[in-house]
């Protein structure tokens, strides 16, 4: 129970490290950092409730990403739709999409299942490239407008729109927590465990591992359609392997398979990257060996890391706890004995 | 008749693991498949557990033909099984492992869980209690807090029959439970197979250990290359001159 309330103090902490960050660093580039990271943080809950939880690597999910971002797009500046509307329409489509790749790609499994999301990847992205009329191409999409205005609150402003991804995040991380601690979330787990254990236990793992690829699928576009409104400049990019290796960079820095991964790893990585700017594409000198350590030494990410080294203790003192009770009950009994021979004796 | 295979057959491109095999497990009994290694006795409980499709025969379960049911379904009937290597996740407690064992009995989704409905928590609860139970029925119920790596292979196996009894099955498939444990643990395993029996449970299981199986099987079929070659009880099984001659090759006088 202490460590829960422990939890809850770091997370009370954080979060409201969060809300007041933008007050105090008054420098504007930090605030569009943040908001970035925040928004690359969604993208990676969604990738870790797939590739974390349920243990399958979908390399789509830059392809959903930027399918939720030019939905948005598309709709707001084309078809003229009030923004919202369209804000959902991304993210519904989105999903709808990731309903039918996931009926098809769920058929395979392991490296099959990675090499074709990586093919469904890659599609997305020449579409996207290619189809100019819809698109703009290499060009890029252009115009799109930021959040509009919900009753009172406004969007135009960084500040504002930090707020309002930060909220988006705040409920990401929420029903992530709620279904990592559930009969849901145990099922997933017992899908990525073993997927022939759980068939005998009588689940059903294609109808489970769709529901949770879907619901990736959804967060993905959600980031997506957010980046849009954010950025407000679309290119193919954003559709490219590139940044599917990006979102999974930072979960495997910050801990596959664990709640606080996704945040530790897109922070860490994001600003390192920046902090190394100066060395442009060079860079990727000092990460690749970087990762390729962190990854020998530890393969659950850092969070992954920690939450395995408290375990650790824990057992070690357990253990101890045992013995030294053991050793006393001992000791009692050997005193026992001898007084009892000193009496018979004396 | 309880669970009943009829000229079951499977084959993998030019192997013939199993081959017109006809078996009956009879309810409130022990039924042991016995056979040398590569006999097919993994593949004949795959198919008896849905994870494999025959290549052809019919398997039916109190009645129902089930050959075409996907596994899932068939440990909802009550058929419940365990593995070689217990597949159990290691960087979890015993308790974690278990609580999903009960997870086919329970009926809420997503929405539940996001939104932690009566229903999710109703469930839970009645998962949690089904782990303790099935705990304390193993004996594991003082390691329940323990991670799954730190134990040993005999605890291991005692939590894997946590999971299946967990099921709420009716009929239990044991994948030689006794592999890889010393004389003394087996014992014990053996009293927890028989006190499986006497609540009610069928038991079907693989076993390498003749001791073990001479001692508590009612029944035992014996398999060689994918092929029925005898089936009895212990004592005929024993002096079964083709069952002599697949585990010593030729014709040896036991």
């Amino acid at each position: 129970m202490a460590i829960l309330e422990k939890r809850r103090l770091w997370l009370a902490a954080l979060i409201a490290a969060a809300i007041l960050f933008p007050l105090f660093v008054a420098n504007g580039y930090y605030v569009h950092m943040m908001t970035i990271s925040f928004i690359w943080m969604i993208a990676v809950y969604g990738l870790n409730l797939f590739a974390g939880y349920t243990g399958y690597l979908s390399l789509a999910h830059a392809g959903f990403f930027a399918i939720g971002a030019y939905t948005l797009g598309i709709l707001t500046v084309k078809a003229g739709w009030p923004f919202w509307l369209a804000f959902a329409a991304a993210c519904l489509l989105t999903t709808l999409i990731g309903v039918f790749v996931g009926l098809v790609a769920l058929r395979t499994k392991e490296h099959f299942f990675a090499i074709y999301t990586l093919c469904v990847g890659y599609i997305i992205y020449l579409i996207i490239d290619k189809w100019d009329s819809l698109t703009g191409g290499v060009r890029g999409f252009i115009g799109i407008p930021a959040p509009a205005d919900i009753g009172p609150l406004s969007f135009q402003t960084p500040v504002a729109q930090y707020y309002l991804v930060l909220f988006f995040l705040l409920v990401v991380v929420w029903i992530m927590h709620r279904l990592v601690y559930s009969l849901t979330g145990r099922t997933y787990i017992a899908i990525r465990n073993s997927e022939e254990l759980a068939l005998t236990l009588g689940i059903s793992t294609m109808k489970n591992k769709l529901a949770s690829f879907v619901l990736s699928v959804f967060f993905t576009s959600l980031a997506g359609a957010l980046y849009a409104s954010f950025i407000r400049f679309l290119g193919p990019d954003i559709a490219y392997v590139s940044v599917m290796f990006d979102f999974l960079t930072y979960l495997l820095v910050g801990g596959i398979g664990t709640l606080a991964g996704p945040v530790v790893g897109t922070l860490l990585v994001t600003f390192l990257s920046q902090q190394l700017q100066f060395l442009q594409d060079y860079r990727m000198l000092i990460f690749g060996p970087v990762l390729t350590l962190l990854i020998i030494f530890y393969p659950h990410g850092i969070a992954g890391g920690i939450i395995r080294l408290k375990a650790k203790r824990s057992e070690a003192r357990r253990l101890q706890l045992e013995a030294t009770q053991a050793s006393a009950e001992l000791a009692a009994a050997s005193r026992q004995e001898r007084s009892e021979r000193y009496a018979k004796e004396g | 008749m309880f669970l009943h295979v009829e000229r079951l057959t499977k084959r993998f491109g030019g192997l013939l693991a199993v081959n017109d095999v006809t078996f009956s497990v009879e309810q409130g009994k022990i039924n042991a498949i016995i056979g040398p290694n590569g006999a097919g006795k993994s593949t004949f409980f795959n198919l008896i557990s849905g994870l494999h499709r025959p290549t052809s025969g019919t398997i039916t379960f109190k009645g129902r033909d089930i050959t075409r049911l996907p596994a899932n379904e068939r440990a909802k009937l009550g058929i419940a099984r365990t593995f070689q290597t217990t597949h159990l996740f290691e960087q979890a407690t015993v308790m974690d492992n278990v609580i999903i064992g009960h997870r086919l009995r329970t009926s809420s989704n997503l929405f539940d869980a996001i939104l932690r409905t009566k229903r999710h928590r109703r469930e839970e609860q009645a998962c949690k209690e089904k782990a303790m139970e099935v705990l304390d029925f193993v004996g594991l119920t003082h390691v329940a807090d323990r991670m799954v790596a730190n134990l040993s292979q005999e605890q291991k196996k005692r939590a894997a029959f946590a999971l299946a009894l967990a099921t709420d099955p009716e009929l239990v498939l044991l994948d030689e439970p006794a592999a890889g444990i010393n004389p003394d643990e087996t014992e014990g395993l053996e009293e927890l197979i028989v006190n499986m029996v006497q609540r009610g449970l069928t038991v079907c299981l693989i076993e390498h250990k003749m001791s073990m199986i001479m001692k508590i099987a009612d029944r035992i079929m014996v398999l060689n290359y994918g092929e029925k070659i005898a089936e009895g009880t212990p004592e005929e099984v024993k002096n079964n001159e083709a069952v002599i001659q697949a585990y010593l090759g030729g014709s040896a006088i036991a």
